[in-house]
Formats: structure tokens, C-alpha cells, sequence
């Protein structure tokens, strides 16, 4: 059991890192869409020893909507703004996996030295949440392209929902469900967004948003 | 308690109604004035009955604001502010309805009276409120209202330049003021005021930096010189009745603060009197000679506010030097006459915006040297203005008399003292000299802008104010002559305010001020009788000259056949005597161009050569040193410093969250070393 959920762990860890290697963006949507099964999952393996009915069902929808109705709204998204790939990100690929490593290396020992209200279920879980905040974050700063930033933002939603993991106590699964809501409603949001600027510039680099400024 | 705060209520509650219906002009303006006028006549009679009984009334709520508190007290001191306020607030919203109704369909006038009605609520509120929290949120509502309606004609840039050096300056204030009551809460452990009270005498030498905080926190708010710079810039912008509000009272917050802050710190130092007697000198004496140097008539009643809020500044002086020297008559006789000076500054400082208001209004500028002759056209606001002038002038039997006459018998009394001899010798010099300056600085004012003919098309072509406006002024300048002539019975009220400030108990307090009222209520018979012999001969005139034939002619004209206007005084040629004696102050600025003809030009074809002048242009104007020399290159190197940090800012996104994050996660890190 504990073999396996650190197997699944360990998965998370390399989607986050494929999410920055990767140049094409189908590949990133691909493994955001990875992290959100895996992640679904995640819960009935460091949760409560005995599956409920109830778990079961959060579970469930937390993969549909983080493994395929989000990767579904984005690849459609990026059929209609015909961009395939990251071009010239801010920081460029290989140092983006070693920044990843050392951002690795950073939660780490966060996750050693946060001092927690209770126990955490499983001592990797913590580290998990922080990497995953951190690399969302990465995202949005080093890609230039608004849909790249969203992948970012989704990212970083994941890691706050395995930081509530990390310690779920009695009832988590509300806290969890208004997040999820917000990150749905941050896509939809986002999704339209992408649409607009895309028509408005013909193109949907968000630094060249900076023309904008006074 | 509760009429007072549903007095406030109101004034809220009607300047939302006008807010909704700001597409409607006239709706808007008939509610928000009507609301202006209901509600601050409600707290008006409230606040004066609580002043003339000298109680206290407590209301207290639970907030969960964090340290505040819906905690508000109305004593006697609260009550004396709360009379100016609700009264000038009153008839300014009752002037405000006629001023500001060429501008409805033009400008949202809901937006203006929700303005107008919230600065009102927000003085009341600042003047009751004893909770440090609820104060700063008082005050700066106050603030930001009064910002708004500055900037009511916001599409000139004077009236840009204007707003923003109002709420710059505001907000240095502000500042101040929050280090004041985060000072009080470290030491007292509660931001309410009562735990101040129960502090006070425990505060050591943290009490003199609390009084210097205060002194500019506050000072800022009230004008006191050198902060006294945004008055000339926001009076002049703002719509009349805002100005008569802003000048009348609510720079009399800041005179409030600085008294509430007195009262909280217990025994005063001998120098925080010395400090409050200088700045009294160096605003009022400076005030007045730049009023004197101005064109703008707004702009001359502002420096006017300043030389006034020195004179409140010289009668605290003075009560605190009493105070520190153990001289109780001192004490409330400064006091007594400081705060007193503050209603009779609100009704005739108030009355004099108006009528500049309404100058502007009928003659359609504020320029004085284009006026001329108004009195004929406007006799109303010439009548009016002229009480107002009188009674800022200091002169009996008008209520500026009798406050700076409770600050002259001070003044006297300190002449008696060991140590405060030269307090007083000071007081009684500068005080002479800020009232002689005065009273040219009004007849020039009075003398050119209502007497002799008219200079220009302006003056020609004036009408006199509506009713509104005239009801409004001629009550204000009916509470000056009040004032003057019951001054005995006026100075017995202010005495609890004096109470509360001084510590003095009630029967010594009014000991103390029976020879000052007794002075009063003869000064005041010989004026009723002087008033009297006035009237009786008046009367005669008109008996005798009635079935005579009386007809005006031509005085005297030089030689010239035609005496024209342009041979009037003008009121720079009026005041250049005074202003070239006080050139250093004042650094006048002349422009003019050499009008003669150069004589090797030689004769032009019309033969009009050299021997005769051409056009001729003169001008003059004074700058404000402070702003000049002392505020602008501070706020030059301000932004030369900000423009170094620009490059932070680079307009993309991916940077700011970068900025974001780096923050987040070097706290983190330094959280978790």
C-alpha cells in the first residue's frame, strides 16, 4: 500500500516536471491532465483506511473534472488560437528543469521544517504539495503564452489541494470542493480571456500585453 | 445623544437618496439640500442645549473592528464644535441650493450632495467619536469627501493641481495622526478614549512627542503655517459653499484634535505653550500679509483662514502656558477666547465665503480688480459681506471683537506673571498687528471690489444672489451681530467647553471670565447705544430730506472732464504701501514691460511719436514661499527618487507574479531558517 502511494507520489513529481520541459503545449495539457487523475486518486490511498461511499464519489469527480473536462476545455481552446507550441519562454528549457530541481531540492526541506498542526498522513505528501505550488508558479512567470499560464495557474491549484491532503482531518472535502469550484470558474474565466486576446492581438503572447502599459 | 446621531443619520441617508437620483438635477439638489438643512438643524439645537447645560452624554457599541469601538461622547467640547459645524453645514446647504443650481443637467449634482452631505456627517462624527479607530475612519471620510467636492469642476486643471496638493497634504497629516493614536494605544493598551483619560498624567516623556504629533498631525488639518499650504490652492477651488464649510469648520477639526490630545495628556509643559504661541504668530502675522498681496477673492478670504487659526493658536497658547504656570485665569481666558474664536471664526469666515460665492456668482469672476460698484447691484451681499468684514476685522461690537478681546485681556493678564511676560508682550504686539493688517486688507477688499464704479464688463453686468443665498447670509451675518451684542451671555456656555479643557472647576471657571463679561456687557451697552444713535440719525436724514429734491453730481475730477473708472485705486495700488514695507516676506513679482517709446524710433506716420506713451501692461503677483522654496524641490527630489525605481515596473505580468512570489517564498524562508 505505502509502496504504491509513493509510487503515485513520485508520478506527480514528474508530471510537475514534464509540465516544464515540455515545449509543446499539447504535451503540458497531457500531463496536467496525468497530475489530475493521479491526483483524484491520491485521496483513497492516504485517506482514511476504509473506503466510503462518499470518497468514492469525490474522488471520482475530482478526476473527471481535473483529468478531462479541464484538458478538454484547453485543447479545445488550443484548436481555436492555432499555437502548438511554447516558443521562446522567458527561461529556457534546461534551465527550467534544473530550476525544477532545485525547486525539488526547496521543498524538500520545506516539507522537513514546516511545523504541522497534526501529523501529516504520508511524510512525502507535504514536499508533493510545496513542489507543485512552486512549479505552478514557475509556470506562470517563465511562459509567455496565456495558455501555458493557465496550465500554471491549474498547477498551483493541484498543489494547494495536496497540501489539504497532506492533513485532511474530519472534513476536508468541503474546503476542497469551493476550491475546486474556484479553479473552474478560473478556467472558464481564463478560457474567455485566451478567446479575447487572441481575436483582439492575433496572437496570445501575454508579454506583449505590455504595449498596453502607459 | 441619539438625536445628535440620527441628525447624522439623515444627512447620510439624504445624500444617498440624491446620489440615486443624480440624473434628476433638480430632485437631487431639493433632497440633498433639504437633507443638508433638516439634519443639521436637528443636531444644531441638540448640540446647543447640551453646550448650555455642560453635560456629557455616552453611547457605546460593540464593533468588531479589531481595538475599535462604536464609542461616542458629547461633552461640552464636542458640543462647541458641534454648534459651527451643524449651523454652517446647515445654511451652507440652504445657500448651496440656489449656488449650485446653474450647474444642474451640466454636472450630477447628486454626487455633489452626497459629497456635501457626508463631509457633514463626517465633521459631526470626527467631533463625537472616542474611539482612536473610529476617529481615523472619520477623519478621513472627512477627507475624502471634502477632496471630491474640491474637485467638483475637476476638467480645469487648476482645480487638478488643486485636489491633488489637498490630498497629498491631508494625507501627511493623516499619517501623523495614526503614529499619534498607535503611540496612545502602546501606552494605554486600548484605542479608546477613555483609556487615554485614565492614562492621562501616566504618559511621561512620551507625552511630548505625542503633543508634537499632534501639533503637526493636526496642524496639517487646521492650516497652521507651513502647512498651511493647501488652503489657498483648495478654498478658491472649491464651489462657495464648500469653501465656507471647509473654511468655516472643517479646518476646525484640526483645532479639535489638537484640544481633544490636550485634554488626554494631562499637566502641559511650559514649552508646548511657547510652541502654540509661535505658530500663532508665524501663521497669523504671515497670513495676513499674504492675504493682502492676493488678487483672487477666494484666495484672500483662505490666507485669511490661516491668519485666523493662528489667532485660535495664540489663545491655546496662551491657556497652556496658564496652565504650566499655574495662572488659572491666564488658562481660561486663552482657552475661552481660542475656542470662542472658533464659532465666531465659522459664522463670519462662513459669511464671507458666501459673499464671495455670490460675487462670483453675479459678477462671473473672482478677479477684485476687475469688480467695482457692487454694492448698487448686489446690495444684499455688499451689506452682508461688510458685517462679515467688520467682524474679522476684530471690531466692536461684532463677535470677532469679542473673542480677540478675551485673547487681548489674556494677553494683559500675562503681562502681570513673571514667566510669562513675554507671552504676553508678544501676544498683545502680534495680535495689534495681525488686526491693523486686517482691517486694510478689508477695505481694500470691501473698497474695491463693492464701492466706486465698476472696472470692467463683470462688475457692470452683476445681479444679486437668489433668496436662498440671501436667507443664508443674512443669518450668518444676524449670528455675528448676535454674538457681538449678547457676547455676556454667549461667553457663559463656552465656559463648560473651558472646563473640560483646562480642568478648572465650574465656579472657578466663571470667576475667572465675570470681569471679561462684565468688560463685555459694557462694551456691549455703549455699542447698542452707539448702534441706536446710528439709527436715530439715519431716521433724521431721511425726515429732512424728504420732500427735497437730492441729485448726485460729479466730484471733483483732476482736470479731466470725464472721471473714468480707471482712475479708482486699484487694489494692488492699494495695498502697495503695506506690501513693499513687507517685501521680504512677500517677494512680490513684477512684470512690466517699459511702455515708453524709445526715443531714436523717431516719429511714426500718425505723427504720435516718441513724445506720447503706447499701451502699458503691470502686473504683479506673490508666491507662496513655503511652496515655492520648501515644498516643491522636497516633492522634486520625491520624485527623482521614484523615477530611479520605474524599471520595477515593466508592464508584464509574468514580473509582477514573479515579484509576488519571490516575496512569499523569501518570508517562507526566513519564517522556517
Amino acid at each position: 500500500m505505502n509502496l504504491f502511494t509513493d509510487a503515485v507520489i513520485a508520478a506527480l513529481i514528474l508530471t510537475n516536471l514534464r509540465l516544464i520541459a515540455s515545449s509543446r503545449i499539447s504535451a503540458c495539457i497531457y500531463a496536467v491532465a496525468c497530475q489530475g487523475v493521479l491526483l483524484g486518486v491520491l485521496p483513497l490511498l492516504v485517506g482514511p483506511q476504509h473506503l466510503t461511499v462518499r470518497a468514492c464519489a469525490l474522488s471520482a469527480a475530482t478526476v473527471m473534472l481535473k483529468g478531462f473536462f479541464f484538458p478538454w476545455l484547453l485543447l479545445r481552446a488550443l484548436r481555436s488560437v492555432s499555437v502548438r507550441r511554447e516558443m521562446e519562454p522567458l527561461v529556457g528549457y534546461t534551465l527550467s528543469l534544473i530550476i525544477g530541481a532545485v525547486l525539488l531540492a526547496t521543498a524538500m526541506w520545506f516539507g522537513r521544517q514546516l511545523p504541522l498542526p497534526v501529523p501529516a498522513r504520508s511524510p512525502m505528501v507535504l514536499p508533493l504539495a510545496m513542489f507543485t505550488i512552486m512549479v505552478g508558479l514557475f509556470a506562470i512567470v517563465s511562459r509567455r503564452k496565456a495558455l501555458t499560464q493557465v496550465l500554471g495557474y491549474l498547477v498551483m491549484e493541484n498543489g494547494i489541494y495536496a497540501f489539504g491532503l497532506a492533513f485532511a482531518l474530519s472534513e476536508p472535502s468541503l474546503v476542497e470542493l469551493g476550491i475546486l469550484l474556484d479553479a473552474f470558474m478560473a478556467v472558464f474565466v481564463m478560457g474567455i480571456t485566451i478567446f479575447h486576446i487572441s481575436r483582439e492581438f492575433d496572437h496570445m503572447d501575454t508579454d506583449r500585453l505590455s504595449a498596453l502599459r502607459d | 445623544m441619539l438625536i445628535v446621531l440620527s441628525a447624522i443619520g439623515l444627512l447620510v441617508f439624504s445624500g444617498l437618496i440624491s446620489f440615486l437620483c443624480g440624473r434628476c438635477s433638480r430632485a437631487a439638489n431639493l433632497i440633498g439640500a433639504g437633507g443638508a438643512i433638516s439634519g443639521s438643524l436637528a443636531g444644531f439645537f441638540r448640540a446647543v442645549q447640551i453646550l448650555c447645560a455642560g453635560t456629557a452624554e455616552h453611547f457605546h457599541l460593540v464593533w468588531d473592528v479589531p481595538y475599535g469601538s462604536l464609542s461616542f461622547r458629547i461633552d461640552a467640547l464636542a458640543a462647541l464644535f458641534l454648534v459651527p459645524i451643524f449651523l454652517v453645514c446647515a445654511l451652507s446647504g440652504l445657500y448651496g441650493l440656489g449656488y449650485m443650481k446653474p450647474w444642474s443637467g451640466r454636472k450630477n449634482l447628486g454626487a455633489y450632495w452626497f459629497f456635501f452631505n457626508g463631509l457633514a456627517a463626517s465633521m459631526a462624527m470626527v467631533v463625537i467619536a472616542a474611539n482612536g479607530v473610529l476617529f481615523l475612519i472619520c477623519w478621513e471620510v472627512m477627507a475624502l469627501c471634502s477632496f471630491f467636492l474640491v474637485t467638483f469642476e475637476h476638467e480645469e486643471r487648476s482645480v487638478q493641481r488643486a485636489g491633488w496638493i489637498y490630498l497629498a497634504a491631508t494625507h501627511i497629516g493623516t499619517a501623523f495622526i495614526i503614529v499619534l493614536f498607535l503611540m496612545f494605544g502602546r501606552v494605554c493598551g486600548s484605542l479608546d478614549f477613555n483609556a487615554f483619560l485614565a492614562a492621562r498624567g501616566h504618559l511621561g516623556s512620551a507625552a511630548d512627542i505625542l503633543f508634537v504629533l499632534a501639533v503637526i498631525g493636526f496642524g496639517a488639518k487646521a492650516g497652521f503655517v507651513p502647512f498651511h499650504i493647501w488652503l489657498p490652492e483648495a478654498h478658491p477651488a472649491a464651489p462657495s459653499p464648500v469653501s465656507a464649510v471647509m473654511s468655516g469648520v472643517m479646518i476646525k477639526t484640526g483645532i479639535y484634535g489638537i484640544v481633544r490630545t490636550l485634554t488626554f495628556l494631562g499637566a502641559p509643559h511650559i514649552w508646548w505653550g511657547w510652541l502654540l504661541v509661535a505658530i500663532g504668530l508665524v501663521s497669523g502675522i504671515p497670513g495676513v500679509l499674504m492675504a493682502l498681496a492676493q488678487h483672487d477673492l477666494k484666495r484672500l478670504l483662505a490666507y485669511h483662514s490661516v491668519e485666523n487659526i493662528g489667532i485660535i493658536a495664540l489663545g491655546l497658547g496662551l491657556g497652556v502656558l496658564g496652565i504650566a504656570l499655574k495662572m488659572p485665569a491666564l488658562a481660561v481666558l486663552g482657552f475661552g477666547g481660542g475656542l470662542l474664536h472658533v464659532v465666531n471664526h465659522a459664522l463670519f469666515k462662513g459669511l464671507l465665503f458666501m459673499g464671495a460665492g455670490s460675487v462670483q456668482h453675479g459678477a462671473g469672476t473672482r478677479e477684485i480688480d476687475l469688480l467695482g460698484g457692487l454694492v448698487k447691484r448686489m446690495p444684499w451681499t455688499g451689506a452682508t459681506f461688510l458685517i462679515g468684514a467688520v467682524a474679522i476685522c476684530g471690531l466692536p461690537p461684532l463677535n470677532g471683537f469679542v473673542s480677540e478681546f478675551l485673547i487681548y485681556m489674556g494677553g494683559f493678564h500675562a503681562l502681570g506673571g513673571q514667566s510669562s511676560i513675554a507671552a504676553g508682550a508678544l501676544l498683545i504686539i502680534g495680535l495689534a498687528l495681525i488686526g491693523g493688517l486686517a482691517a486694510a486688507c478689508f477695505t481694500k477688499a470691501f473698497g474695491v471690489v463693492f464701492l466706486g464704479e465698476p472696472r470692467s464688463s463683470h462688475g457692470a453686468n452683476s445681479h444679486e444672489a437668489g433668496w436662498s443665498m440671501r436667507i443664508a447670509m443674512s443669518l450668518l451675518a444676524a449670528g455675528c451681530v448676535g454674538i457681538g451684542f449678547f457676547s455676556p451671555w454667549v461667553v457663559s456656555p463656552v465656559a463648560h467647553a473651558v472646563e473640560s479643557v483646562s480642568g478648572l472647576s465650574h465656579v472657578v471657571v466663571q470667576g475667572l471670565l465675570a470681569p471679561a463679561s462684565s468688560a463685555l456687557l459694557q462694551i456691549a451697552v455703549i455699542s447698542a447705544l452707539c448702534a441706536l444713535g446710528v439709527i436715530v440719525l439715519s431716521l433724521l436724514r431721511g425726515r429732512m430730506l424728504s420732500g427735497r429734491i437730492s441729485s448726485t453730481e460729479g466730484t471733483w475730477d483732476c482736470g479731466y472732464l470725464r472721471p473714468s473708472e480707471k482712475m479708482q485705486y486699484t487694489a494692488s495700488s492699494f495695498a502697495q504701501p503695506l506690501t513693499a514695507m513687507f517685501e521680504p516676506i512677500l517677494r512680490i513679482k513684477t512684470h512690466q514691460p517699459s511702455f515708453l517709446i524709445k526715443e531714436e524710433s523717431g516719429c511714426d506716420s500718425h505723427g504720435s511719436g516718441p513724445f506720447f506713451p503706447g499701451g502699458a501692461a503691470f502686473e504683479s503677483h506673490s508666491e507662496d514661499f513655503f511652496l515655492k522654496s520648501v515644498y516643491g524641490p522636497i516633492f522634486m527630489a520625491i520624485q527623482r527618487l521614484a523615477l530611479r525605481l520605474r524599471f520595477l515596473q515593466a508592464g508584464r505580468v509574468q514580473f509582477y507574479i514573479l515579484y509576488i512570489a519571490l516575496t512569499l517564498f523569501v518570508l517562507l524562508i526566513w519564517c522556517l531558517r
